[in-house]
């Protein structure tokens, strides 16, 4: 068997252990055995490799050095992932998986670029030439320089578009506010017509200037397409551009012929557009919509009309009491519970309640905080068990029976004008049916709105108690008044 | 690097010479993996649940960094200076990809599995 053959037998190792690593991810405990598969599989393909017939030739030509140089980038690369992972508190996980994602991108980018001025391909191009000429079949740089091209935009999109989101998430103060300039749709356009035409510049000359003209058109696009979206939408665009990084890692495959880049990107990229699609549903909106329409409000509800006198503050002894009586709680845990940093109080509060006999569970929403899953893995870092996390449409019906619901830090997804206003911004976005709790405690700092800028009514219903204060606080402080009674 | 070397290059074990594909074929060949793979993706991603989205995320956040293989081979075939470059930059990049993603999904997933204290 030729030596090419065996490194494709490796890469298709490889191909298969990423595969069950998916499959894997079913389960908490099997996912950290599938984790590790995939490393062993990464691994596996690195290894192969640097057995590849270009390599080889390189180090037989200059000895051991090409192999030094390349073990000692990718140790460097490693032992930054390494330490950035270790090191990285768990809090700011979606901002660095954005991180991640970018240099992904950044990455097979730059192998088009390197394949794009690299002699070796220019030769292969020719051969290639000879041969489809012979062969008077496709013409000669059509996949070769297509896949180049489409490494290059999409690896430079979702890196500006990684860094962007990293900077929302990671709260810079740049980042603050959503860009909304007016004509922002226009400079939407205006980009990706340039870089429809660079594209095919690069299609149809491999010319260096077309490349480096799209990479910087395409990293543009990158930072205007991500930079109007609000912290709220995140969920989406993190997904978004976490299949862009493995259509890009395709791309790449494409350019230098190699299964492993293709099937991997290939599952990357499915991965994420489905993860996108389920968060456009949960929040009842289009992709288009996440992308493109920012939050333009038709209902022009007063907060004060919303609020006018029916905002029932509670005291914490007050708040103890109803709890002490309540034999189901349901905890809503929201974007703002990982703010104040409030799991471990959380925890403690459902302990203190569990021995009392109280049942307690937790409702999250599938666009709760700021990536998928989020509030998941915020409450597991507080060892919570993973039974006691109820899906959205799991926990709905039941809360009619639910004694007391305790929103913490969350608010468009418990707002009931997702249900009753027609002109809402989050119209017909599926909510946590909290109002039908019989009593609902908020603990939020204010009245202040959530992502969607408007009002919510739940806080002016009938049977909502809000508790004004630091979500963490406020939860340490009923803990201590339930223990004491 | 010499053209010639390269157009009648033979790999280093083989006993017979590899032939050259045709351009067309060898977009068909991976345009077939990539629709097959793209299938597999949909399907087995399909069955994670919501609570474990997180972690899937993040460990396809790693996968993706699999371009590092192809990142090596281009850096390791020490083609032009510029090449080599793109090259190594890519394999560090990809790296920081590929060990980060990997560990915090370990690290993300070591919270879903609590220790009996």
């Amino acid at each position: 068997m030729s030596s090419q053959a065996w490194i494709n037998l490796a890469y298709l190792t490889a191909s298969m252990l990423f595969i069950v690593a998916f499959k894997q991810m079913s389960g908490p405990r099997t996912a950290v055995r599938g984790n590790l598969l995939g490393a062993t599989g990464m691994a596996i393909a690195i290894l192969a490799a640097c057995f590849e017939q270009p390599v080889t030739m390189s180090i037989a030509e200059y000895g051991i050095w090409p192999l030094l140089m390349l073990i000692v980038f990718a140790a460097i690369g490693g032992g930054i992932g390494a330490t950035m992972a270790i090191r990285w508190p768990m809090t700011g996980m979606p901002q660095m998986v954005a991180l991640l994602n970018g240099f992904g991108g950044a990455a097979s980018m730059l192998v088009a670029a390197a394949e794009l001025t690299s002699t070796r391909a220019v030769s292969r191009f020719e051969e290639s030439t000879r041969q489809a000429v012979a062969a008077a079949s496709l013409e000669p740089w059509t996949q070769f320089a297509i896949a180049i091209g489409l490494a290059c935009f999409i690896g430079s999109v979702t890196l500006t578009g990684s860094l962007v989101a990293f900077g929302k998430l990671q709260e810079l103060p740049q980042f603050k506010k959503p860009w909304d300039n007016p004509n922002r749709q226009w400079i939407n356009l205006a980009l990706a017509i340039t870089a429809l035409f660079l594209l095919w510049g690069v299609f149809g000359t491999s010319q260096l200037l077309f490349f480096l003209l799209l990479v910087l058109v395409a990293a543009a696009l990158g930072v205007t397409l991500t930079l109007p979206i609000g912290g709220a939408d995140m969920p989406v665009v993190i997904c978004l551009l976490n299949s862009y990084s493995g259509l890009a890692a395709a791309a790449a495959g494409f350019v230098i012929d190699n299964s492993v880049l293709v099937i991997a990107g290939s599952l990357v990229g499915a991965s994420g557009l489905i993860l996108t699609a389920i968060m456009c549903k949960a929040m009842n909106r289009s992709l288009i919509g996440v992308l493109f329409g920012g939050l333009g409000t038709t209902s022009t509800v007063d907060a004060d009309e919303v609020y006018a006198g029916k905002i029932k503050s509670a005291e914490t002894e007050e708040l103890a009491m109803i709890l002490e009586q309540a034999d189901r709680v349901v905890i809503v845990p929201g974007y703002g519970l990982a703010v104040a940093q409030a799991q471990h109080a959380v925890r403690e509060l459902a302990d203190v309640l569990e021995a009392r006999g109280t049942s307690v569970e937790y409702a999250i929403h599938p666009v709760a905080g700021r990536m998928p899953g989020h509030m998941n893995v915020l409450l597991a870092e507080a060892d919570i068990p993973y039974e006691q996390l109820r899906e959205m449409d799991d926990i709905n019906p039941s809360f009619p029976e639910t004694d007391v619901a305790i929103v913490i830090g969350a608010n468009d997804v418990v707002n009931p004008a997702a249900r009753n206003d027609p002109d809402s911004p989050i119209a017909g976005m599926p909510i946590l049916d909290v109002d039908k709790a019989q009593t609902v405690v908020v603990i939020k700092r204010s009245l202040s709105p959530g992502f969607a800028g408007i009002p919510n009514p739940l806080f002016a219903a009938d049977n909502t108690l809000m508790y004004f204060a630091d979500g963490k606080k406020a939860l340490i402080e009923l803990t201590a008044a339930v223990t004491r009674d | 690097m010499n053209t010639t070397l390269l157009t009648n290059a033979m790999p280093l074990f083989a006993t017979t010479p590899t032939p050259i594909e045709d351009p067309a074929s060898t977009f068909i060949r991976l345009l077939t993996v990539f629709l097959l793979a793209m299938w597999v993706g949909f399907e087995v991603i399909t069955k994670v649940p919501q609570r474990l989205h997180t972690p899937l995320t993040s460990g396809s956040n790693a996968i993706s960094g699999v371009t590092v293989v192809g990142a090596l081979v281009v850096a390791g075939s020490l083609t032009t200076g510029f090449g080599t470059l793109f090259g190594l930059l890519a394999v560090l990049l990809a790296m920081i990809n590929v060990a980060g993603g990997f560990v915090v999904t370990h690290r993300m997933l070591e919270m879903f599995n609590p220790k009996k204290k």
